[in-house]
């Protein structure tokens, strides 16, 4: 299925800002973000079209997971 | 109280007199300092009935009791006066180091009173205080000003506050800037300084403030470093990208404002986010006095360099005016420090006039051949320019603000402000809390008196559902309170992202020897925010008052992830004036007002 993965910050460094994957089905967050190198305790905030998701969450075909690390306020 | 100089310099322009007197240690006790104090002040000596731009109107620049000391961000100051936006008390707020030079020349608050019959400057040596001549200075902007001033005094210690052309010209988004670029910013403070002639005060102090237990401090200071150089925000982000970074994580979340709240997404947001300044922009951090922070940026563009925009301008002159040209964002900014104007309200004006523009309300013969348009980069700049100097007919217009722009064609409810003040950079549909935060906001559409994204969005101290309502009203209450404390001060919020309350009373008794419990501290701040409620009723302000543009009410979000959105203040406000010991007019009950000692 396909993921648009988008990255911020930090996350970018040595990686990409926006990129589309082919993954299987059942693909959750947390395998995603393995593919990355990235633990969940360095994501601040991670969505998924939008909306907070978490590790466990189930990817979909289409979705776009945007993912964080700790930043700031303004 | 150790921590407070103890003493204020009272000048009046009209007579020329100077005079000082001693703080009222009782009252500092009560509103602490800054903001507080500066309101109380404010409420006790200028009327209801006064005229925000006549000289009964007074100006309190005040000090925090932890400006000058070494807590960390421990040197800001505020401006507090009775608006000429909205006639509530404003008080707004700026870093740099000119509030640290108040201190160390051992003055706890300025009050100025009166108006110079000609333009005039003030003059701070420690105790030498004088006030001179500024007829060379008037007209002239903020840069020229500040380097005028600093060659005369002869001291390039001393720091120079100042406001630019905007002030002198009266306008409604008028600033008071201090070391070129940082901004007492909102609520048209600058005009109030035009209004009494006074064009700057520049200012040298060689004392310094003592803690009254230095070892507790040693130990408090050790603990919050620590705490704000390990938490993501202030140890990493903000230091990284400064407050930008914000562009990418708001648009995400669907609330990015964007063409004057006509969407809320802004597919090309990555071109002005906070990682492409740092990538194409930064030069060096600019951090204030004592910050171990350092979001400032000190930034070039296409033709220049300074102080770069934060992320409220990024926003007010990027995706709410609909442009993605950073560079011109930076020249806007750069307009705004250097014609001393608040660049939040500014940028809404420029995007307020372009939606009058593109529903044919201001016609295309009185744009003078300049466009402005949604998305035209060189019309958004050089209108910028012109409100600055309330240039032409339009020009003046604008310099008025986006409601009284908006009002005088006939179309109020195209100003996304609340009391008159622009919302800022996160769109209230998609974000309860916060909405909730802006509307029951003293003085107006503001972020920073309870800044909800913090829990909402960034998940600080804990995460919230930010299309919630459970629970929201009380947690605006206590960020209000907190917020009001910390602007009380003299302390950055941002610290607010890493520290607690258990911190800042630490920091405060181990500055002052008191011994304020936690809960007294934020009973501080929720007396300061009912004094504030009670300025807003007595100037003919009600619970109608207490409201968001109708298109944040009404019109759902179009686009990204909270289209469909609208923000529910009906089903949120009850309550909130419950958690607030109001009634159900959103007036303090004697209960409530007695419980505070007001």
């Amino acid at each position: 299925m396909r993921v648009i993965v988008k990255l911020f910050a930090t996350f970018r460094d040595g990686r990409f800002k926006v990129r589309e994957f082919d993954f299987p089905e059942e693909t959750c967050v947390l395998d995603v973000i393995q593919s990355l190198n990235i633990t969940p305790e360095e994501i601040a905030i991670c969505y998924r079209n939008g909306k907070d998701a978490k590790p466990d969450t189930v990817l979909h075909n289409d979705d776009t997971l945007a993912l964080f690390p700790p930043v700031g306020g303004g | 109280m150790v921590g407070y100089t103890g003493k204020i310099l009272r000048i009046n322009l009209t007579e020329g007199k100077i005079t000082t007197e001693p703080l009222n240690m009782e009252l500092a006790k009560k509103y602490l300092s800054g903001r507080g104090l500066g309101g109380k002040m404010c409420f006790d000596e200028v009327g209801p009935d006064v005229d925000p731009l006549s000289q009964e109107n007074k100006i309190f620049i005040s000090a925090g009791v932890l400006t000058g000391t070494n807590a960390p961000t421990g040197g800001r100051y505020m401006v507090v006066t009775k608006s000429p936006l909205n006639g509530a008390i404003a008080s707004s707020n700026s870093g740099g180091y000119w509030g640290a030079q108040l201190k160390f020349a051992g003055w706890d608050m300025v009050i100025l009173e009166g108006k110079a019959v000609n333009p005039q400057y003030i003059s701070i040596l420690d105790d030498k205080v004088e006030i001179k001549d500024a007829a060379h200075l008037w007209g002239q902007d903020v840069y020229a000003t500040t380097a005028a001033l600093l060659e005369e005094f002869g001291d390039p210690k001393a720091k120079v506050l100042t406001i630019g052309p905007a002030g002198e010209n009266l306008s409604m988004n008028a600033a008071i800037m201090n070391d070129k670029f940082r901004a007492a910013g909102r609520s048209g403070v600058g005009a109030v300084m035009g209004s009494k002639n006074l064009k700057a005060i520049v200012c040298r102090g060689t004392g310094k403030v003592e803690n009254a237990k230095p070892d507790d401090m040693k130990k408090v200071l050790r603990s919050a470093l620590a705490k704000i150089k390990e938490n993501g925000v202030t140890g990493q982000g903000l230091p990284t990208y400064g407050t930008a970074i914000l562009v990418n994580i708001i648009n995400e979340s669907g609330i990015f404002p964007f063409k004057n709240f006509q969407d809320s997404y802004d597919p090309d947001a990555d071109l002005t986010s906070g990682e492409t300044m740092t990538e194409k922009h930064l030069i060096k951090k600019d951090p204030c006095f004592r910050c171990p922070i350092a979001c400032g940026r000190y930034n070039k563009w296409k033709g220049g360099e300074g102080g770069g925009p934060e992320y409220e301008a990024v926003w007010s002159f990027g995706g709410d005016c609909g442009v993605h040209d950073y560079d011109a964002i930076h020249v806007a900014n750069d307009l705004c420090n250097k014609l001393g104007m608040d660049s939040i309200s500014a940028g809404c004006t420029i995007a307020v006039a372009m939606e009058l523009v593109q529903r044919g309300y201001i016609k295309q013969e009185e744009l003078e051949g300049v466009p402005l348009e949604f998305g035209n980069s060189q019309g958004m700049v050089e209108w910028t320019r012109k409100m600055g100097y309330a240039e032409g007919a339009l020009g003046a217009k604008l310099a008025a603000g986006s409601y009284r722009l908006a009002e005088a064609y006939g179309h109020p409810e195209l100003s996304m402000s609340v009391k008159k003040l622009d919302i800022p950079a996160y769109d209230p549909r998609g974000i309860q809390g916060h909405g909730l935060q802006y509307a029951t906001n003293n003085r107006g559409g503001c972020h920073v008196r309870g800044y909800m994204v913090s829990p909402e969005i960034l998940g600080l101290p804990q995460k919230l559902d930010k299309d919630s309502l459970e629970g929201k009203a009380g947690w605006v209450k206590i960020f209000q309170d907190l917020t009001a404390v910390i602007d009380s001060i003299g302390m950055c919020l941002f610290t607010s992202f890493a520290l607690g309350l258990s911190d800042y009373t630490e920091i405060i008794n181990a500055v002052t020897g008191c011994n304020y419990t936690d809960e007294e501290i934020l009973q501080c701040g929720e007396r300061i925010w009912n004094l504030e409620r009670l300025q807003n009723l007595r100037i003919g302000m009600t619970k109608a008052d207490d409201t968001l543009p109708k298109r944040l009410l009404e019109v759902p979000i179009q686009s990204g992830s909270s289209k469909g959105s609208v923000h529910r203040l009906p089903e949120l406000l009850p309550a909130y004036y419950s958690e607030r010991g109001w009634d159900e007019n959103g007036v303090p009950t004697a209960e409530t007002l007695a419980k505070l000692g007001i």
